[in-house]
């Protein structure tokens, strides 16, 4: 679900199709009828936006059923533990847990909390929930005195458990509902879910592979978190055969994320200090550290981390340096910036291995944003739309931009591709894997690293000598990687050692386990630390299949400390037996008094399975026995979230922020704590039951071909690839052409409060009508990969979509909007606008 | 006294015309219920053979902007949608129908009687010592008998006008006739040909002929016991009118609804009769002159 795999991700889908081979059934969920559909066992078709009603028909099918693993759940989620006393639920508010402030639109958490006790979400504060990002990513820390909640019944039933409230939240997601709000039969979600339970248990896993089909939504974690409730329930988590396979948007997007790109984290996903307040590092540390759990070494992975930064210009003395780091002082995200450009507020931008004036939400708002910097670094194959905006944006057609007005100075560096650069990348499954330079970089085509550190050293170099005290961040950097070849690139395993970390004698950690907070280590990002231990380039092994065991422990490595499967004490039961033999994984060897097995443990080596935590202990060593979720505070699954999610401790389905139906489930429409992004050339449209909703009679959702690579500037441009996909198109089912006079081959003008934009007819029954509330539901679906530039031209999709963020991560929604289509090519120049101001915007009021 | 004068000896067939050189007969086997229609194989065979790009245009036909085999696609994906009924009938209607994506890389047969060989009169198209059929566009003359030769509609020339502007002035291989060539340097280096390799599936599998078809037996064997009863392999039989297809198929359905011939017959089988006819034809003629002329001078 919520994945194109068989297109988007052709290489890993062989893995799915050799599963098959050997008997496993592929069911794919979807608005589309695709390439994956084509190859699955069952297919069934949804809205798009509609997945936490289908996912939730499942939980509670499972739970209805007495389907859960019942062993499982009690001792590895917290469905036993009582919550507090004033936690109310969306059944009992409308829509709405308790602790929802109209004014702000946000969450205060307090009463969502296990009874009798305080859990704070992992390395998060209220400066990161100012954010609106939210920490952890799978860590979650507390302040427990040990790794047990004070209440909890092991036998489910005591109303305020978990387990109960879970099953009357999700009480009215029936079957008879999920065809109501998806547009599927109620047969088909019963037959899903029947496979599913079928196929998990003691002998047998089932997997949910998913992709940003899922995330792009207003509430996009809730979705997957949605999935994380059923593989709990089912006893999928932590075995061979299971888990929630996150299918990155393009290569090492799980590696920017781990060191990241994102403007509120530090490597390891260490929250990025806030400027609202004068912060020591102790406080740092006590304020987002927990107590319990592996998050309780928090002091140690951020002082080695600014060891690896400043080296030995860090000293215990001046607090590690730790004032040296920026601060965020908001929300500093990619629409955010775009909107701060518009303000003159953002006045220059590096631009790299992105392209938002095609591949981001309202790419027209971000041309005309990029057209407001007074200068702009662009580093890419090739002269993109964002670099090109200036002399060939769609706007100097219309009239809202024009050349002689933009001031922004352009400059376009060439890039070397990844063949032509060392490094590594992380797929999905935490691996990193090595690539070899193939060949040099043409001309004046460089690497990332190394116009990274020669900008850095030509900075240093123009600060050299000077007293500001402002400079002294970037004068103290430990900035002296060797270089090689005759362009001088830094070394790229210079750089993975560093990342992974050394000790005071200079000697490669074995591990995250080695890092201390006495500034005797230093580490670059403490997930990935140990990846170069031994000295060696772990990421670089390509030891062959064959000659080792199925898990192929020495193919690259996986963090943390090459495991493949995370949490994966839970493939045995509590007293550390495997499950069963043919799900075998992990199991506690008595007489050698330690866990063993095909895989690294995910647990302590020798943590008895009956080991009971002291009062008073403190990290890992508060975890139990039985608890496998080491990185909670609890270490036990979350089937409800106490702290951690800006939107709520359970998911639910709310429509969209553009729908053209109302929620059948509460008066609440849409996610009460979505971030909505208005401005002048970002309205909304109007949605269901509102003035003017009914001028956007359609679901429009975007995809993804195999042909193109995200915003085309890889793909558009090379001749064999262009021509399998040669022009921008729309999908519409054979009823929908009929009813608005579309024509196969012809054109189409779709058109949002936003813009109209113009494309290929593509008629197919691979759209089908959905019977949605009664009524005849069409979808009209677009892919997003063409711009203005290239071999191929045509228009971009992002144009069509508004600025409705995901409150927890700041994703746009582009899998569920709105819009109307019409036959015929879109008016050319002022026309256009006029078209447009003739469809009805939302008032500026909020919707529910 | 030139070989080619010795009219005497009736030339050697392959493999044995290679003699220490001659190899086992290789070919492909393309299992369209795998294909995942991702068309990797026209991209590699484009990248590794140097095929140019051929046209910029919105096909409308599903996800097929490729069309047909041609000289300058060596392989082509088809993609057909179909409504059959569906395999697992609900409560709701009696025989529902459910939407079916059926996907096939097409390419060259390498036929066991090669009509394209037979009719060649510049000797530029030959058997290999892997029992494919390659076209030397150096020696082609572009006199075109091939094309219409090809029971399958493989074989196309390449023309200026058919290619962009975009794709250079140096295009190769113009006025000539091209086609796959199994790779034919890969084979020689002990490399498997470039579609098969860029594979993400398996669909399309490279090997001895002999092999792949005790393999493909294999699969359409299990397929049946899976229920997929419409599976059937199209041009692994030597008897067939082609003698055999050097790469055969997997199909999920007729073959026309792949584009392909139902009974596809190599025109040249029928020569010596056509020759046997044309003689009588001739002999009756030049006696019926003869006997004309003898019947005018009565």
């Amino acid at each position: 679900m919520g994945s194109n795999m068989a297109e988007c991700h052709p290489v890993g889908f062989q893995w799915v199709m050799e599963a098959k081979l050997r008997g496993a059934q592929l069911i794919h969920v979807d608005p589309r009828f695709t390439r994956t559909s084509a190859m699955a066992t069952r297919y069934v078709p949804i809205r798009a936006g509609s997945d936490i009603a289908f996912l939730g028909g499942i939980v509670n099918y499972i739970l209805e059923h007495g389907r859960e693993f019942r062993e499982y759940v009690v001792n590895y989620t917290n469905a036993p533990v009582i919550v507090d006393e004033g936690f109310k639920d969306t059944e009992d508010l409308d829509g709405l847990f308790s602790g929802f402030d109209e004014e702000t639109g946000r969450y205060d958490n307090s009463t969502w909390q296990y009874a009798g006790m305080e859990v704070r979400g992992a390395v998060q504060s209220d400066e990161t929930a100012l954010s609106g990002h939210q920490v952890g990513y799978g860590g979650a820390a507390a302040h427990m005195r040990r790794g047990e909640p004070p209440e909890e019944d092991p036998t489910l039933e005591h109303p305020r458990c978990v387990f109960q409230i879970l099953k009357r939240h999700f009480s009215r997601y029936t079957p008879e509902l999920v065809e109501e709000v998806c547009g599927c039969s109620r047969e088909q979600l019963v037959a899903v879910a029947e496979a599913l339970c079928d196929n998990s248990g003691r002998e047998r896993t089932s997997a949910f592979c998913y992709a940003v089909g899922w995330t792009q939504h207003t509430i996009g974690v809730q979705i997957i978190r949605t999935a994380a409730i059923i593989q709990l329930l089912l006893g999928n988590m932590g075995r061979t055969g299971g888990g929630i396979m996150a299918l990155r948007g393009h290569t090492s997007i799980q590696g920017s994320t781990d060191i990241p790109t994102l403007f509120d984290i530090l490597p390891g996903y260490i929250p990025m200090p806030h400027a609202h307040e004068q912060q020591t590092l102790a406080e740092f540390v006590q304020q987002n550290a927990s107590t319990t759990g592996w998050w309780g070494r928090l002091d140690a992975y951020m002082v080695s981390l600014l060891k690896a930064y400043f080296g030995d210009r860090a000293t215990a003395e001046n607090d590690f340096c730790f004032d040296h780091l920026p601060r965020i002082s908001g929300d500093h995200s990619t629409y955010q910036a775009a909107l701060d450009m518009l303000e003159h507020k953002v006045k220059g931008f590096f631009l790299w291995g992105e392209n938002p004036a095609v591949g981001s939400a309202n790419s027209r708002l971000h041309r005309i944003a990029l057209a407001n910097l007074e200068w702009l670094v662009v580093r890419d194959l090739v002269e993109i739309e964002s670099a090109s905006f200036w002399h060939d944006a769609p706007e100097l057609e219309t009239g809202e931009l024009k050349t002689e007005d933009i001031a922004t100075e352009v400059f376009l560096l060439p890039a070397a591709a990844h063949t032509e650069k060392n490094g590594s990348f992380t797929n999905t499954q935490r691996l990193l894997q090595w690539h070899f330079k193939a060949l040099e970089p043409p001309g004046d085509c460089r690497s990332d690293l190394w116009f990274m550190y020669h900008l850095g050293r030509r900075i240093r170099e123009k600060l050299a000598g000077s007293d500001d005290p402002r400079d002294r961040p970037i004068l103290d950097l430990e900035w002296d990687y060797p270089t090689e070849g005759e362009q001088e690139d830094p070394r790229a395993e210079a750089v993975l050692r560093e990342i992974s970390g050394w000790d005071t004698e200079g000697r490669a950690v074995s591990g995250f386990g080695d890092l201390k907070a006495d500034g005797s280590t230093a580490c670059g990002c403490w997930i990935y630390s140990g990846c170069y231990a031994g000295e060696e380039n772990l990421p670089a092994r390509k030891r062959p299949g064959q000659e080792q065991n199925w898990v192929a422990a020495e193919w690259g490595w996986a963090w943390p400390l090459n495991r493949r499967i995370l949490y994966n004490r839970a493939s045995a039961d509590p007293d550390g037996k495997p499950w069963s033999e043919r799900k075998k994984y992990v199991w506690w060897d008595e007489t050698q008094g330690r866990w063993t097995g095909y895989d690294v443990p995910d647990f302590g080596a020798d943590k008895r399975p009956d080991y009971v935590p002291p009062d008073g202990a403190l990290a890992e060593k508060a975890i139990a026995g039985r608890h496998p979720f080491i990185m909670q505070a609890d270490g036990r699954g979350w089937l409800f979230v106490p702290s951690g999610l800006q939107d709520g401790p359970l998911p639910t389905h709310f429509e969209p922020q553009e729908s053209p139906f109302r929620n059948p489930l509460y008066g609440q429409q849409s996610n009460p704590a979505r971030k909505q992004r208005r401005h002048r050339l970002s309205p909304f449209n109007p949605t269901a039951g509102h003035k003017g909703g009914d001028a956007y009679p359609y679901v429009l959702t975007t995809f993804r071909l195999t042909e193109h690579h995200t915003a085309g500037g890889m793909t558009r441009t090379v001749p064999y690839l262009a021509e399998v996909q040669p022009e921008m198109f729309c999908e519409v089912s054979p009823a929908l052409a009929a009813e608005r006079g579309l024509e196969n081959g012809g054109w189409a003008t779709i058109i949002t409060s936003r813009t109209a934009i113009e494309a290929r007819v593509l008629v197919t029954d691979r759209l089908r009508p959905l019977q949605v509330q009664g009524s005849e539901l069409h979808q009209v679906a677009v892919p997003w990969h063409w711009g203005s530039r290239g071999l191929v031209t045509g228009e971009s999709a992002n144009d069509l979509f508004g600025l409705a963020l995901d409150p927890n991560v700041l994703i746009q929604e582009v899998r569920g909007a709105t819009c109307d289509i019409r036959p015929g090519r879109r008016p050319r120049g002022p026309a256009l606008r006029e078209l447009v101001e003739s469809y009805p915007h939302a008032r500026q009021e909020r919707h529910r | 006294m030139s070989p080619a004068l010795n009219l005497g000896t009736k030339p050697l067939g392959w493999p044995q015309s290679y003699g220490e050189e001659a190899a086992p007969r290789m070919g492909f086997f393309t299992d369209t219920s795998i294909c995942i229609g991702c068309k990797a194989c026209e991209i590699a065979c484009k990248e590794w053979n140097e095929v140019p790009e051929d046209n910029l245009v919105f096909s409308g036909q599903s996800f097929d902007n490729t069309g047909a085999l041609s000289a300058n696609s060596w392989r082509h994906v088809a993609f057909i949608e179909q409504n059959v009924p569906a395999a697992t009938p609900t409560a709701e209607a009696e025989l529902p129908e459910e939407l079916r994506w059926l996907m096939s890389s097409d390419v060259c047969k390498h036929c066991t009687h090669a009509a394209c060989l037979d009719v060649c009169p510049t000797g530029a198209i030959f058997r290999t010592e892997f029992g494919t059929v390659v076209i030397q566009d150096d020696v082609c003359n572009g006199c075109g008998y091939c094309i219409p030769a090809c029971p399958f509609g493989v074989i196309s020339r390449r023309e200026r006008d058919q290619l962009p502007a975009a794709a250079g002035a140096e295009v190769a291989g113009l006025g000539t006739t091209h086609k796959c060539t199994l790779c034919y340097d890969r084979l020689k280096d002990g490399m498997e040909p470039a579609c098969a390799k860029a594979c993400p599936t398996n669909s399309i599998q490279f090997g001895e002929l002999d092999e792949l078809r005790e393999r493909a037996g294999q699969r359409v064997q299990e397929l049946q016991l899976q229920g997929a009863g419409e599976a059937r392999l199209y041009g692994e039989d030597p008897h067939d009118g082609v003698g055999g297809l050097g790469a055969f198929f997997l199909l999920l359905d007729d073959p026309e609804v792949y584009g392909l011939p139902p009974d596809p017959v190599v025109p040249t089988r029928h020569l010596p009769e056509i020759w046997g006819a044309a003689v009588l034809a001739g002999a009756a003629l030049a006696g019926a002159v003869v006997a004309a002329v003898a019947g005018g001078r009565k």
